[in-house]
């Protein structure tokens, strides 16, 4: 099994699946930068109506050319139906968004369900006209690479390869517009043109992506990469690449593993490959992971713990709480016994005096910007000037020592 | 109109009225609140509930089927919600990043499991099996009062009646706290309203109609139903009473114009073989809120000029 993997991972495991896992790879790029132009604009689910619309348009595909009497399963004039079937879904969603009072989402999901509906029953079509043998269009619900022929390889990876150009040429106008719409119409740049533009860019990646992943599952590639990579960096540009590697290493390796072993489809792994990446990410990413959270949490816990205990020191107040206790005592402020060291009754005695400068501080500054720094944990040093410490100091009177 | 109808269409034709209704009633509410996907998503999340509670039971049987499932749509809105909040992600992609791994874990699950000597399989889960729901002990319509032919009747017609009846129920009895919290979620809570318990009381609900109709009709129909007839609706009157009863209406006509068209269009143009009843019901519905799109009285935003 993993030795199958190594070889599938390697290109070592035959023409074809090379083929595949190149294919899905730029897929991935495609798919996961692509998609971050959406998602950064908020319209991550627009990808879903477009996905579901290319369905009648692969019926129709079939049924036109097997009329003209050509070989219906002809992969090119499928993607190109589907392709047209996608952007009559798209201006529908655009047209009742701007045309009526219904929200996005309620045209997403009407657009997305009638389409797919109207698909479903041009199957039905297909399937009485062709009794007796198999159209093989169900493949495109969920993706197939097991019969990929040559030439759909070849269609695949060269369009991958030139909606990434695309994407590289777009990439300035649509970073602005989706971080910024009204700075880039102030600017100049056309935000309507850039949005349609960005439109047919999701919409090539995923006629492209039907072949692979299916129509159901190309909507995972291009939402999951960006918001995993979303995960890691507060800047735009960073939402872009690191979709990109992100969708790309899914694409990749879940086309490997699913060359390993039979009964592995490929769509289902490289969705399935592209989520362990976010879960991953959602745990362990700086700033926004379940991990840094937690531990900002407590960092933040312990330090209210340890002033409240120190103005209880200075206070001559009990303290209680085992937390409070525990890291006083790991910092050396009190003795086993709960008694004041030295260097703790120094620290209390400057909590305590931070505490009386910052009373005092926020009645004489009734603004917010005084007021506001104060939340009991933030020296009052680092918000003051030292002429102003000073006058405090003056009104205060001399610091009292702590028995 | 005789005994071939009742035999063959009256119960295919009741269920789809009945999943319309129970979906249509809910989707009123969520595509008030911007929710209306929240549909999409339960209706992807149920495969990997049923085919998890297949693995579990090794039978395709219904109890067991109907728990998976809503316990997969209540994992989903476990998931969204965390993913929201923990990430900081906006709920769009939060939910969609939840539905399309759960689906893919669902395919997955399927292909890998020896489903091949029973009827499970993605397609059934798409678009259902609303035309083999046929009534074999009926003669005519007098079985209607035959017990022994009754006792015939396809077990999802039950259900999906119980539900409809149930969600019906459901929405008069909180009507008032509903229509509040939708409108003015501030004010419904200053009301002492507990806001945050019925949104999630609505989403379950939502997902107790997907589950159900889904069993019958495939989940074509239930996104379609969820979200067209009370789109629909919606730009026919500012009054939500009578949006509700509009987005009735449409359901009703979407079922049964659907059905019919799949059963008997064909035939009419001279084709031979009918079509998938649960594409075309879909298919209508989104011709009436086409329609209510282009003609419909109220479908300007309010205060928009006129002929904009």
């Amino acid at each position: 099994m993993f030795r199958a993997f190594l070889d599938a991972f390697l290109f070592q495991a035959g023409y074809n699946a090379a083929l595949v896992a190149a294919g899905a790879a730029l897929l991935g790029v495609a798919a996961g930068s692509g998609g971050s132009f959406l998602f950064l604009r908020k319209r991550a689910l627009v990808s879903d109506a477009v996905a579901h619309a290319t369905l009648p348009g692969v019926g129709a595909a079939f049924i036109v050319m097997v009329a003209l009497g050509g070989d219906g399963r002809n992969l090119l004039g499928l993607l190109l139906g589907s392709a047209i079937s996608a952007s009559i879904g798209l201006l529908a969603v655009e047209w009742i968004v701007s045309r009526t009072r219904l929200a996005e989402d309620a045209a997403i999901g009407a657009v997305l369900s009638v389409f797919f509906g109207f698909g479903i029953v041009l199957l039905t079509v297909i399937q009485t006209l062709s009794r007796g043998y198999q159209a093989g269009l169900e493949s495109f619900l969920l993706g197939s690479t097991a019969g990929m022929l040559f030439a759909d390889a070849i269609v695949i990876a060269t369009g991958g390869a030139a909606t990434l150009a695309l994407i590289l040429i777009m990439c300035r106008p649509m970073t602005i517009v989706a971080f910024d719409p009204e700075f880039a119409a102030a600017s100049g740049i056309n935000v309507r043109r850039i949005d349609l533009a960005m439109m047919g860019l999701v919409m090539a990646v995923t006629v492209i992506g039907l072949k692979v992943v299916g129509l159901i599952l190309i909507v995972a590639m291009l939402i999951i990469p960006p918001v995993t990579a979303r995960l890691w960096t507060e800047r735009a540009e960073h939402v872009l690449l690191f979709g990109g590697l992100f969708g790309g290493f899914s694409g990749y390796v879940g086309a490997a593993i699913s060359a390993s072993a039979p009964n592995l489809p490929t769509g289902p792994i490289v969705v399935l490959v592209a989520f362990s990446l976010f879960a991953g990410s959602l745990l362990f990413a700086p700033g926004r992971g379940v991990i840094a959270a937690f531990l900002r949490h407590r960092r933040f816990q312990l330090a209210v713990h340890r002033r409240q205990g120190l103005l209880a020191l200075a206070r001559g107040e009990a303290i209680f709480d085992p937390l409070t206790l525990t890291v006083l005592r790991r910092e050396g402020l009190i003795r086993q016994d709960g008694v004041a060291t030295q260097k703790g009754r120094a620290h209390a005695a400057k909590a305590l005096r931070d505490e009386k400068r910052w009373a005092l501080a926020r009645q004489l500054y009734e603004d917010e910007a005084v007021g506001g720094g104060y939340d009991g944990l933030t020296p009052i040093e680092t918000v003051l000037t030292r002429d102003e410490l000073a006058d405090i100091d003056h009104r205060l009177g001399p610091p009292a020592p702590v028995s | 109109m005789g005994s071939e109808f009742v035999q063959l269409s009256l119960t295919p034709l009741l269920i789809g009225i009945l999943s319309a209704i129970a979906c249509a009633l809910p989707g009123n509410f969520l595509i008030l609140r911007r929710q209306a996907l929240i549909g999409d998503a339960i209706s992807h999340v149920v495969l990997p509930g049923i085919v998890v509670a297949f693995l579990l039971t090794g039978k395709v049987s219904t109890w067991p089927m109907l728990f998976g499932a809503g316990g997969a749509a209540i994992v989903a809105v476990v998931m969204i919600e965390l993913i929201k909040r923990v990430g900081r992600i906006e709920p769009g992609a939060a939910m969609g990043v939840t539905f399309t791994a759960l689906f893919a874990a669902g395919v997955l699950l399927l292909e890998q499991s020896d489903t091949s000597g029973v009827h499970l399989d993605v397609e059934h889960a798409l678009y259902g099996n609303l035309e083999s729901l046929i009534w074999f002990a009926a003669d005519d319509w007098s079985s209607l009062f035959d017990p022994v032919a009754l006792a015939a009747l396809p077990p999802e017609l039950f259900r999906i009646a119980v539900v409809a009846l149930l969600i019906s129920i459901l929405t008069i009895v909180f009507w008032r706290p509903l229509k509040l919290s939708t409108f003015d979620e501030a004010f419904a809570g200053a009301v002492g309203i507990r806001t945050g318990v019925l949104g999630l009381g609505l989403v379950i609900t939502a997902a107790v109609a997907a589950v159900a109709a889904f069993d019958a009709v495939g989940s074509i129909i239930v996104i379609a139903m969820f979200i067209c007839p009370p789109a629909a609706a919606r730009l026919m009157t500012n009054r939500l009473e009578v949006q509700i009863l509009w987005s009735v209406f449409f359901a009703v006509i979407s079922a049964v114009a659907g059905y019919v068209l799949a059963g008997y269009g064909p035939l009419w143009i001279g084709g031979q073989h009918a079509v998938s009843a649960a594409g075309m019901i879909a298919t209508v519905s989104g011709v009436i809120l086409a329609l209510a799109c282009l003609f419909g009285p109220q479908r300007m935003r309010m205060g928009a000029p006129a002929g904009s």
